[in-house]
């Protein structure tokens, strides 16, 4: 469902995003893990058909985001990691707004939207102007904004931050139930527990290119190998062990 | 006071540390404009502008100077007194501003958060806001005082002396309304929660400006000019030598600089201007100390909005029905977020203002009466519509320019859903320019009928603005998605940045170009009908098909432009 072929993206002579291969079919979450920096927003964001790549290709339902950009755009949900939106809307208009930019409209989409409020709990703040919502409140109704013309692939960046543990969890349960029925998510965190607890396939990214890949019990096999203990010692052996080890150096300095 | 683990005190931070960031900021800024190649023609074009601005004001200034120095008894006297009466309207202008702005430095700046959760000192904090209040607000009074202070020192022979002394006379001027611009905005938010205190005080600074220009236009300044006006040469000096406002910092300014400049320097004003400027702060301080802590725990609340479709919005929807569903939302969207943004609405009282003063000012045109022909009652209403032509340009410039750039924080939404680009501008560029139109045709339409026009120039006027409408929007839309400011605060910072004079000057050109092309055909016309020569068809012709080619260029190429620029932005 997204097919990512030698994507790459640089910034003059620096490269984000080095000629990224990638396969993700439908019906499956997949995990972009890595450290700050790593690449794996800029990846998410040329997806979504935000920033255009230097090279390679991006296809959603076989549909090149570059060459036909609307129709593959209709089949996409994107939840940024910064969650800004209409201050001067009220949460119910900018979700009627958004339903709008992929042309849908009428009592299905009003009755999804009170559906999907609902569930985040906003439904009693629905008519209150965006500019007083907290952090948390704008993320929950982005990610609401996003379901709401039931994409085929949803690309969400950084999904728990801000979060309460509730919303949380409701929202790793719709990622499970939704990609349950066929439809995929490709997300990017740097919270391991997040990726172990949802994801079918992870791959690991370090300097704009995948060290790694696979299901969670290939990870960890595969860390076993190299003489470590879980994805997190994997993880580290692959972006940069020394790091958290000089940590401890510093704190005990 | 905070410790390091081996035991010594750090010092608090200074002034310079707290104030740091923002002249890195600068340096910085100023530094990557150096390095591009536009960067530097950025900086070429504002000073080229820059300087032209200042010697065209000196030179007006130094001719009007010269001819009041020349007129024994009063000369000085009337030179003094246009000086005072300018520091007076930039007095309100600075406290105006002051307040506004330290609105926005003390209570809602972004690194507010940091700076009140460290450990730094109230005075500092108190010092390093009071600084950036004073300099936000002061540039540009300060940009325009210089040449008219430099024509003062020029005619009358004032020497590096003068340059002193005009440092040392500003500088506490702009202190005192910084100060106590500050002072009454700590007031306010003690008050009311910061967010109410800014949509009050956009409307109070809007209607305080439309009632100053009403009042100055109400007035009729011109009669004064008329030397029946005066009663005797006594009277007149005597209203002269009366000071306007004895008890204000521009009246101080005024008498310490005209005093140097024409006889000794008369030290008083510079001691109540240095005096009260010290005072205004040091009281300010207490203040400050006494009250910031509440207020800006009152500035985070946010002033409860509610939003539930009522029947005018349900209305809308339906009208904008046949637009289909995209369109409608982008239009709905476009109006929503406009009329709740109390700093954009607000300046509608400003254009209602304008648009009174402007055909007020027509009305009282001296086109009436024994010698004045029907040429003179014809041409006037023709050139008025290039006059009308800069009111709508300025108006594009507060509404239209900004539309794309106000968009920054969102494009992400509108980026990565199946929108093309043309949409959004189509949807930007008519909610824009329906409403200026309309004004444009009612101006344009008020100003003839009270000029009592000739059909042909009646229509000509009305399909010209029309079409010079369409063009200005185009060219504001455009340029606005060319030289965006997507990271701008404000809505209203955005017309005054490099784009937006770029726009203003486009705009400048543009009017020009269709009244030109359109001068020979309407001259033609008028020549035939006031002397009876024959018009050549020609002539309307070409003239006037020139005219609506440049119109439809001005309208479809910014706006191409602007559909690839948008295509191929990245964020």
């Amino acid at each position: 469902m997204i097919q990512l072929h030698g994507l790459t993206k640089r910034y003059g002579s620096f490269t984000a995003v080095d000629a990224l291969d990638l396969d993700v079919p439908a019906g499956e979450l997949f995990g972009f893990l890595g450290p700050n920096g790593a690449g794996k927003t800029t990846t998410l964001r040329m997806i979504a058909g935000i920033l255009r790549p230097s090279g390679g290709t991006v296809r959603i339902g076989g549909i090149d985001v570059n060459a036909n950009p609307a129709a593959a755009k209709a089949k996409l949900g994107y939840i940024p990691d910064r969650p800004f939106i209409y201050e001067k809307l009220s949460g119910a208009e900018f979700l009627r707004f958004v339903a709008g930019l992929y042309s849908q409209q009428g009592p299905a989409i009003e009755r999804r939207m009170d559906e999907l409020l609902a569930l985040f709990d906003l439904a009693e703040w629905k008519n209150e102007l965006v500019e007083s919502y907290s952090h948390g409140m704008r993320q929950k109704l982005i990610i609401s904004s996003a379901f709401l013309h039931r994409p085929d692939v949803i690309v969400v960046d950084e999904p728990m931050v801000g979060l309460d543990p509730k919303a949380a969890r409701i929202l790793k349960d719709l990622f499970r139930e939704y990609t349950r029925r066929g439809h995929t998510i490709l997300m990017s965190t740097h919270t391991l527990e997040v990726a172990e607890d949802v994801c079918d396939r992870i791959a690991i990214v370090q300097s704009g290119r995948i060290r790694a890949a696979g299901t969670v019990e290939e990870l960890v096999a595969g860390a076993a190998a190299s003489g470590q203990r879980g994805l997190e010692g994997y993880f580290l052996q692959l972006t940069g062990e020394r790091a958290a080890r000089e940590l401890v150096e510093v704190l005990d300095a | 006071m905070p410790e390091v683990p081996n035991g010594s005190a750090l010092p608090a931070p200074s002034l310079a540390h707290v104030l740091s960031p923002k002249l890195r900021t600068v340096r910085n800024r100023s530094r990557a404009s150096d390095t591009t190649r536009s960067g530097t023609w950025r900086w070429l074009t504002l000073t080229v502008i820059g300087a032209l601005f200042w010697f065209g004001v000196m030179l007006v200034l130094v001719r009007l100077l010269r001819y009041f120095k020349n007129t024994p008894e009063i000369g000085a006297l009337l030179a003094g007194k246009l000086l005072g009466l300018v520091f007076l309207s930039f007095f309100a202008i600075l406290l105006l501003s002051n307040i506004i702005t330290s609105l926005s430095s003390y209570f809602l700046a972004r690194d507010l958060d940091m700076l009140v959760s460290a450990p730094v000192d109230w005075l500092t904090l108190y010092g390093a806001k009071l600084l950036e209040t004073l300099v936000h607000s002061s540039w540009m009074v300060v940009l325009i005082a210089i040449p008219i202070l430099a024509a003062y020192g020029y005619v009358y022979d004032g020497g590096f002396g003068f340059v002193v002394l005009a440092l040392g006379t500003t500088l506490p001027y702009l202190i005192i309304p910084a100060a106590v611009g500050a002072a009454l905005t700590l007031l306010l938010v003690n008050l009311f929660p910061a967010r109410r205190t800014r949509d009050l005080l956009s409307v109070v600074a809007v209607l305080a400006l439309g009632a100053l220009v009403l009042l100055f236009r109400l007035l009729r300044p011109e009669q004064l000019a008329r030397p029946e006006g005066l009663r005797s040469l006594v009277d007149f000096i005597a209203l002269l030598r009366t000071p306007t406002s004895p008890f204000l910092p521009s009246d101080w300014v005024q008498r310490a600089i005209m005093s140097a400049l024409t006889d000794r320097l008369d030290v008083l004003p510079l001691y109540l201007l240095w005096s009260t400027a010290a005072a205004a702060v040091v009281l300010g301080a207490m203040l400050h100390r006494a009250l910031y802590a509440g207020g800006f725990s009152k500035a985070q609340e946010s002033a409860q909005q509610w939003a539930r479709a009522g029947t005018l919005a349900r209305l809308g929807r339906w009208a904008l029905s046949p637009l289909g569903v995209l369109r409608r939302e982008l239009v709905c969207k476009e109006v929503r977020v406009f009329f709740r943004d109390t700093t954009q609405w607000s300046q509608l009282i400003l254009l209602a203002v304008l648009v009174v003063v402007y055909v007020f000012n027509v009305k009282f045109l001296p086109l009436r009466g024994q010698g004045i022909g029907f040429l003179l009652v014809n041409v006037v209403p023709f050139l008025n519509l290039g006059l009308s032509g800069f009111v709508l340009a300025s108006i594009a410039a507060r509404f239209i320019f900004p539309a794309v750039s106000v968009e920054g924080r969102t494009l992400w939404l509108l980026k990565s859903s199946p929108l093309p680009m043309r949409e959004l501008l189509w949807s930007k560029y008519w909610t824009g320019t329906v409403p200026l139109l309309g004004l444009a045709l009612l101006i344009v339409g008020v100003t003839d009928a009270l000029l009592q026009v000739s059909a042909f120039i009646f229509a000509v006027s009305v399909f010209s603005i029309a079409f010079l409408t369409f063009a200005v929007a185009g060219l504001a839309l455009g340029l606005g998605a060319i030289f965006p400011r997507y990271e701008s605060e404000s809505a209203a910072q955005i017309p005054t940045s490099f784009g937006g004079l770029v726009f203003m000057l486009s705009s400048a050109v543009l009017i020009g170009a269709v009244v030109l092309l359109e001068a020979r055909p309407v001259y033609s016309y008028l020549s035939q009908e006031a002397f009876g020569t024959v018009a050549d068809p020609t002539d309307m012709v070409v003239g006037f098909a020139l005219a609506l080619a440049v119109c439809l260029m001005g309208t479809f190429v910014p706006l191409t432009v602007a559909v690839r620029r948008l295509e191929r932005l990245e964020l």
